[in-house]
């Protein structure tokens, strides 16, 4: 039965046979965390099994007295009557999918993941399975990202305008990922000197410390009080807009980094200048690519509503079936708005 | 068309109302005459009689993609625009080839499908999409089912005009206004030196419009410097007298020759060369008040009304202003002297063309009092215009102002949510309202507008947490939240459930304060409709 495996409960994704959680939203006693995100790795766990390439990432947001245990990609270990391995799910660094072993059955519960090139991480890895669970946030087929290095030049663009036009150029993305990809993909074009919110200083430190190559930052508040920023390259979370931090750059163009940036409407909404579509997500054909290079032979969609992609998984001859259709109960996922 | 798809980016992605102007005026000061003249039509607001439907332009799309209609149908509720969601499912193309000029698809191409059978139609589209780059697709979609909106007035186009061409905006204004055709000759003529007879045409004057009145009627000074009117709920437009007949043209400067021949006929005994700015008003013979717009909607649509319609019901025109006289154009004049003329021009001629009575007062107070019989006489409010007030073009606040009365308000529930459009797509925004019919709410209202950004936000999350059904993309929600709506008018209607209609309905605020028992009863607006 599937649900030996996997079982939605209120504090998380729940495995019978190993008797752990995957990302849970309350603490548990064993918890197995796909990725660093706010949304997934929480604290007050007793124990948390996570891939080596985001250990330095885990102990920022779980705190250093966690009891942490780091596993290499792809090396196995044993939690009650399952075996797991984790693997690359290219989403941020060190995100990994789980592979779970037990009761004569693959289950792979993939996180958060895509399939687009991001030097800040190991690429998604195919995981032959029985049983794959995959997120859907831009589960409908108007998600299609470009290629990246056509965004970058956007980005290029942008600066150059804002340059002559003397003001400075404050784009906003998530502060863990999404940022240190920008940098990193900014560093293969240009090597001027980013200014950073507070929010992501040390997690762009973090990703230095993992070796990854970007464009040298320093933090905003290491600056003079009155220096204009004109024609600089400021980077801040979401969070930082419309709030008193922004005082500082009030002739700013401002720019936000998302997927959801694809549709106008939604880019008209959020009231920024410009929109740059880059996701860290899989985009539609990065879901249908990934169902069906894991040979699975049952989808549990999760993440958004998911119907979308379910029917359509149906229709073209795949059992899918929504991740809640296993039974027990999970709190509502999140809206469709927090991932991007 | 790559230079226009430059130009609606730049337009769509800025807020600013100078950076569009400013973004407009390069553009026409680099494009060819052939393809800025049809900017300026579809920027204003312009657009093509409609050659392909939004059911073949889906057909198309699934017989190019392979996607179910489900898949398209989901697709566009999330977007929210169908030229949109097309854009964005289509596969990216290689090769962009040759530009096609804005003018060829305006004048050749999208004119050109609509002479097609339906399946030669489809086939031309998918042909189309194939060659064309994604943001000119969503263009191309846009301009074959509709028109494009981008934040763009049909006044800030006439500005940028302007600042391209070092001309007065009133001066554009006209000449773009009525039958302004787009082409080559008639762009290049918008900059061209002014000309003695630009106003004797059959262009309508740019009509003057009042800006509400938001600061305390005491604070306009002397009343003695200002006529009132009342505020006629109909259609503004202007009747003009020329040489080889009467024309009529709508505040949307629309033509409405044909619509009204009672005031074609009376129009016939003026003197040639004069221009009239009034109100359309349905109003029966020796009956004190106008009828409601109901009435007057038969009659819009209406390109040649029946006898019957004509007997049920007549219009009048309420006039307001005097803008031409003996060919000369009057609109510098103060509004007194242009309203003596008016007065000498319309006298003893019957209640088809009659001049809005002033209101009189001695004082603010006085007015004031007069002003609460707004509704009883059937109108929204007052007009409040100074007495030596130029004839002004479009908004200008100062000398015109519009005192309505206060809406009507109604606390009522919300019962069914849909995604809006634009700029709200994919979030739920456009409400229905109902109010209590004994043990039951019963709809009676839709409202689109008047929350903010957060409220929004809060509630799409409830109505998506909080969903009873669904009907494909409404759903209705668990009765829980009140809100407070004005409305400008309600009338008894035997097309809605609830036995009247609103006009004009918005939210005022969310009434976290009242639970939905505190909600208005259907017996209340029953009551307001009849009175």
């Amino acid at each position: 039965m599937d649900s030996d495996l996997l079982l939605p409960r209120p504090e998380g994704l729940y495995c019978p046979a190993g008797d752990f959680y995957i990302d849970p939203m309350q603490p548990v006693p064993r918890a197995v965390v796909t990725h660093a995100h706010g949304d997934h790795a929480r604290s007050g766990s007793g124990l948390y099994h996570v891939a080596r390439a985001g250990g330095g990432l885990m102990r920022e947001r779980l705190g250093a007295a966690s009891d942490i245990r780091e596993f290499a990609y792809g090396e196995r270990f044993t939690l009650g009557e399952t075996v797991l391995s984790l693997h690359p799910s290219g989403h941020v660094l060190g995100a990994a999918q789980i592979r779970i072993e037990g009761r004569g059955l693959v289950a792979v519960v993939s996180g958060d993941y895509k399939r687009d090139p991001d030097p800040t991480c190991v690429p998604f890895e195919p995981v032959p399975c029985d049983i794959f669970v995959t997120e859907s946030t831009f589960g409908l087929p108007i998600y299609r990202w470009p290629p990246m290095s056509g965004v970058v030049e956007e980005i290029l663009v942008w600066l150059d305008e804002c340059a002559a036009r003397g003001v400075p150029a404050v784009l906003f993305s998530y502060a863990l990922g999404k940022a240190q990809r920008i940098l990193a993909e900014l560093a293969t074009r240009t090597d001027r000197t980013v200014h950073l919110h507070g929010a992501m200083v040390r997690l762009v430190e973090a990703y230095r410390e993992a070796g990854v190559h970007m464009l040298p930052t320093v933090p905003v508040s290491d600056s003079a009080k009155g220096r204009d920023f004109a024609g600089e390259l400021v980077m801040a979370p979401p969070s930082a807009a419309g709030s008193p931090w922004m005082k500082r750059f009030s002739k700013a163009s401002t720019g936000f980094a998302s997927g959801w940036m694809q549709v106008r409407g939604a880019r008209r909404r959020r009231g920024y200048d410009r929109g740059f579509i880059v996701s860290d997500h899989a985009d539609w054909s990065g879901l249908i690519r990934s169902v069906d290079d894991c040979g699975a032979k049952r989808i549990y969609v999760t993440h958004g509503d998911g119907e979308a992609l379910i029917r359509h998984l149906r229709e073209t001859g795949h059992d899918a079936r929504p991740l809640r259709s296993l039974g027990g109960a999970m709190p509502d996922e999140r809206s469709s708005e927090e991932g991007d | 068309m790559r230079r226009f798809a430059q130009l609606f980016e730049a337009l769509d992605r800025t807020a600013s109302t100078s950076a569009k102007r400013d973004a407009m005026a390069a553009y026409f000061a680099v494009a060819p005459a052939e393809d800025a003249a049809w900017a300026v039509y579809v920027l204003g607001g312009g657009k093509l009689r409609r050659t392909a439907s939004s059911t073949e332009l889906r057909t198309a799309l699934a017989d190019e993609t392979g996607y179910a209609d489900w898949l398209i149908d989901d697709s566009y509720q999330h977007v929210g625009d169908l030229a949109e969601t097309i854009a964005l499912m289509l596969p990216a193309i290689d090769d962009e080839g040759e530009d096609t000029p804005l003018h060829v698809w305006m004048e050749a191409r999208l004119p050109s499908i609509g002479k097609l059978e339906p399946g030669e139609r489809i086939a031309l589209l998918r042909e189309w999409w194939r060659s064309t780059p994604r943001e000119q697709i969503f263009l191309v979609n846009k301009l074959l089912t509709g028109s494009l909106r981008v934040g763009v007035s049909q006044r800030l186009v006439v500005q940028a005009l302007a600042q391209w061409s070092n001309l007065a905006t009133d001066l554009i204004a006209h000449r773009l206004s009525g039958t302004w055709k787009p082409g080559a000759e008639a762009f290049r003529a918008l900059a061209g030196p002014e000309r003695d007879d630009e106003h004797a045409g059959e262009r309508p004057y740019p009509f003057f419009l009042a800006s509400p009145l938001e600061q305390g009627v005491e604070n306009l000074g002397d009343i003695h410097q200002w006529l009132a009117e009342w505020k006629w709920d109909g259609i503004r437009a202007q009747l003009m007298r020329r040489a080889d007949g009467a024309l009529i043209w709508s505040r949307g400067e629309e033509r409405m020759d044909g619509r009204f021949p009672e005031l074609e006929q009376a129009a016939a005994d003026l003197p040639d060369g004069c221009v009239i700015d009034g109100e359309i008003l349905a109003w029966l013979p020796d009956e004190a008040h106008p009828l409601l717009f109901a009435a007057l909607q038969k009659r819009i649509g209406k390109l040649k009304p029946g006898p019957k319609l004509l007997a049920d019901t007549p219009v009048r025109l309420m006039a307001y202003d005097l803008l031409e006289l003996g060919g000369k154009d009057l609109r510098e004049h103060p509004l007194a002297e242009r309203r003596a003329l008016l007065t000498s021009l319309l006298e003893g001629r019957g209640p088809t063309l009659t001049v809005s009575p002033a209101v009189s007062a001695p004082d603010w107070a006085s007015l004031a009092e007069v002003r609460a019989e707004s509704r009883e006489r059937r109108t929204e409010g007052l007009m409040l215009k100074r007495t030596d007030s130029p004839y002004r073009v479009g908004r200008k606040r100062g000398d015109w102002w519009k005192w309505k009365v206060d809406p009507y308000t109604v606390d009522a529930v919300l019962l069914y949510a849909q995604p809006g459009h634009g700029r709200r797509s994919g979030l739920f925004t456009d409400y229905t309202f109902g109010v209590w019919d004994g043990e039951t709410l019963v709809p009676v209202a839709k409202a689109y507008s008047g929350l903010d950004d957060s409220e929004i936000g809060k509630l799409d999350r409830w109505i998506r947490a909080h969903t009873i059904d669904r009907f494909g993309p409404v759903r209705s929600v668990e009765p829980t939240h009140v809100f407070e709506l004005a409305f400008e008018a309600i009338q008894a209607s035997g097309r809605h459930k609830a036995g009247v209609a609103v006009r004009f309905p918005r939210i005022l605020r969310w009434r976290t304060d009242l639970a939905i028992r505190d909600a208005d009863k259907l017996d209340d607006l029953r009551r307001l409709a009849s009175g």
